[in-house]
């Protein structure tokens, strides 16, 4: 059979390849791609070498920010990001969990003073594998799979 | 001057506890001092806590400081909705130190990341309390002459006693063994269990307390169990009294064993115990005063040699 591409080339934009399938979704909210003007390209269970299957977004016109991506990084750790420039893949990146994330999670505790505070949340990757978040405030962990995002006002 | 704020006694390495300790047995020979005169020191209860506000208040004063504060949220303008950070801002401005206690976690590191002073965390939340820690520590050192290899017993709630939790952190520098007494509903939490495995720390659950289980105790140290902490009041009401410390459960004690507790206390040690050799709570209430004082010199940036060759005792 015939290897093609499956879903259409873009002009300008950010392509996310390499999203496990189950993820797909939540990096559609992540992303609020529901309220999205431009043209969005969803492909959902494409056949991975790597990954078994995969999914993969293509969002005309839009270019992330930092704080965006290292939301991306919390619900899928490695991602990749190619950013198109007039049919050219200017940039190539993958997003790793940063150590530290400021801003992006809540947290569980309804006593932290960051619930109670005009504060930006801050949390450190916690434990030998990676798999949770720890308060820098309160101590509080959290499992990477319970966390609560911070709505990003646009 | 350096700004040292003590938010949680986890910051602190062996040495520096160490350091402190020696600086509190300074303060044990000297207590009275004109060290602090000229300074300011804010005491601020968000909650209150008169057993802990009144060490502190007493360190500052004995020191020669002037203190400045409120014992009664109710007073203040948080009740008006302003928020922590503007109180520590308003009373950065008249005080050179402020020592605080708040019923939310993680304010006490909050403020330390905003304030312009030092601030010493007297307790926020559920979450650290290192001067109770610190004088726990101190009369650990105090009545055992060492704080390395030893066994020590935690008795009561363990599952939300912030003062034991505090104790794993704390004594992980000295190669401890633990022991820990606690009904089911209130066992040490499973996360302070991986703490001690990952740090080698040996320990051992027990859930019935009696003079055999304690016979091997340096340290025997009760807390309250609370009824508001169960939800099931049957199994409280069946597991209440077992943990209540009797003069006759001591048969066995090693000689050196004392007892501590972090006070109040109800009815979980007999009063019969007051007068028994190996009762040491009310010393280790005293012992507070002598550790804040260490820990409001050392915020302020005044080192173990300043003290020692302090000229500004009072007989």
């Amino acid at each position: 059979m015939k290897k093609q591409l499956m879903v259409a080339a873009i002009k300008d934009g950010t392509v996310i390849d390499h999203i496990p399938s189950n993820k797909l979704f939540a990096v559609v909210n992540l992303l609020h791609l529901d309220r999205m003007t431009s043209a969005v390209t969803i492909g959902y269970n494409l056949e991975s070498q790597e990954l078994g299957r995969k999914s993969i977004i293509k969002i005309a016109d839009k270019f992330f920010t930092d704080e965006e991506l290292n939301q991306l990084a919390v619900v899928c750790p490695n991602l990749t990001l190619c950013i198109i420039r007039d049919y050219d893949v200017v940039e190539k990146r993958t997003v790793t969990l940063p150590d530290e994330l400021h801003g992006i999670v809540h947290c569980t505790n309804p006593k932290c003073i960051t619930n109670n505070e005009p504060m930006k949340t801050h949390f450190h990757v916690h434990g030998d594998d990676r798999n949770a978040l720890k308060c820098h405030y309160c101590n509080t962990i959290i499992k990477l799979d319970k966390i609560k995002l911070v709505e990003i006002k646009n | 001057m350096e700004k040292r704020s003590l938010v949680t006694i986890a910051d602190h390495s062996r040495e520096k506890i160490e350091y402190l300790i020696q600086m509190a047995e300074e303060f044990e020979r000297h207590p009275n001092r004109r060290l602090l005169e000229g300074r300011v020191v804010a005491t601020l209860f968000f909650e209150p806590s008169t057993r802990t506000r009144l060490s502190f208040e007493t360190a500052a004063n004995r020191l020669g400081a002037r203190v400045i504060g409120f014992a009664d949220p109710k007073v203040t303008s948080g009740t008006k909705g302003e928020t922590l950070k503007d109180t520590i801002m308003m009373v950065s401005n008249y005080a050179d130190i402020i020592v605080m206690r708040h019923y939310l976690e993680g304010a006490a590191r909050y403020a330390s990341e905003i304030a312009p002073v030092p601030i010493v965390n007297a307790g926020d939340g559920a979450n650290q309390h290192p001067s109770q820690t610190m004088l726990d520590l101190y009369s650990i050192y105090k009545t055992q002459g060492r704080l390395d290899n030893l066994d020590i017993f935690l008795v009561g709630d363990l599952k939300y006693g912030r003062t034991v939790h505090s104790m794993l952190n704390a004594m992980y520098h000295f190669n401890p063994t633990f022991h820990f007494i606690a009904p089911d509903e209130l066992a040490m939490p499973e996360i302070y269990k991986q703490f001690c495995r990952d740090h080698n720390i040996r320990y051992v659950e027990h859930t019935d307390f009696n003079a055999d289980v304690i016979s091997g105790a340096d340290i025997l140290y009760m807390t309250r169990v609370q009824r508001e902490r169960f939800t099931d009041l049957m199994e409280y009401e069946r597991v209440k009294d077992r943990y209540l410390l009797k003069l006759d459960m001591l048969s066995k004690a090693r000689p050196n064993m004392k007892i501590l507790h972090p006070l109040p206390r109800v009815n979980e040690i007999e009063y019969s115990i007051d007068d028994d050799p190996h009762a040491y709570y009310f010393e280790q209430a005293r012992n507070g005063l002598y550790a804040r004082q260490a820990l409001l010199c050392d915020a302020l940036g005044i080192s173990l040699d300043e003290i020692r060759n302090d000229k500004t005792i009072i007989s």
